[in-house]
């Protein structure tokens, strides 16, 4: 094969899961499948997405209220509003916490994400100890992020089992009145989207 | 739609092989509907190449922790959501919540 994607540089690895990916993405080219473009294009479409696009959203929430009710009625037409390609079959909702609320997402079944508006999800969330321990023991895993939410706040968890993909709008942090939308936007970790933590100051 | 919001839903204990949406750990489980997602194509035949067709309802359904693990820890108030397919669904006992 050619060799020159992106994914064979530096970051390359050698886990036998990636040999078969290479070898099966060989195969799709040589069978004419796929094409090398198509490959290229697709690589380039996940780097696009990324947590950044999270922020923004969360940012503008936080800033207006036309926009949040928008973002938690309709998160697709939210995203489109700001300019991002939420184009995906699957649904995307967002989830809002309050002080009585704290949301937290996980895909027990395998690793989905709503990458179409994200991009890829970090190892740690598609790791088996994550997904069998945020449902079992949720509020033990945001310990561990640095997070406790006291007793008197519910914890639900989201789990994307099927065709939705979630994001957590967190709570906007105290002291924050006088921020402008792309310095709260820079407090929004990707984290507090998953709702494994809040954002802080 | 089978079921409507609040309802009492048990998920059923089937060992169906495949691309099944379900996990193990909601199933003999009750829970309650907490809304209708929208229809889509049946996972488990889509995965094989298959139309899925006709597209089947999905259900948001919730779980009290409480429910799921005798030694949960944290309040009984906390609770999961997943997204379950109302072919693995059947009315659970207790009446609607």
């Amino acid at each position: 094969m050619s060799g020159h994607h992106q994914h064979e540089g530096a970051g390359r690895t050698t886990s036998p899961y990636a040999a078969r990916i290479r070898a099966i993405e060989a195969l799709l080219l040589e069978k004419g499948v796929l094409t090398e473009p198509e490959v290229q294009d697709s690589i380039s479409y996940m780097e696009a997405r990324s947590q950044a696009n999270g922020a923004k959203l969360v940012a503008r929430a936080w800033i207006d209220e036309g926009f949040e009710e928008l973002l938690l009625s309709d998160a697709k037409a939210a995203a489109l509003q700001l300019g991002m390609e939420p184009e995906h079959p699957a649904e995307f909702v967002v989830v809002k916490n309050t002080l009585g609320v704290h949301n937290l997402i996980v895909c027990t079944l395998c690793s989905c994400y709503p990458r179409a508006i994200l991009g890829r999800p970090p190892d740690w969330y598609k790791s088996f100890e994550y997904r069998s321990r945020a449902v079992r023991e949720p509020r033990a895993v945001m310990r561990e992020f640095g997070f406790e939410p006291p007793e008197s706040v519910e914890v639900v968890v989201h789990d994307s089992t099927a065709d939705v993909r979630y994001m957590v709008l967190p709570i906007r942090p105290p002291g924050t009145e006088d921020m402008g939308e792309n310095e709260l936007a820079d407090l929004v970790t990707r984290d507090s989207l998953v709702g494994v933590n809040v954002p802080r100051l | 739609m089978t079921f409507e919001p609040g309802d009492r839903v048990r998920v059923l204990p089937s060992e169906k092989p495949g691309h099944v949406r379900t996990p193990e750990y909601l199933k003999g489980k009750v829970g309650w509907i907490e809304s209708l997602i929208g229809e889509f194509p049946n996972p488990e035949e889509l995965a094989y190449g298959h139309s899925g067709l006709p597209e089947r309802p999905l259900y948001k359904v919730g779980f009290r922790q409480a429910d799921l693990w005798d030694d949960y820890e944290g309040p009984a108030e906390d609770y999961v959501y997943a997204d379950v397919y109302e072919h693995w669904l059947e009315p659970g006992e207790g009446g609607p919540v």
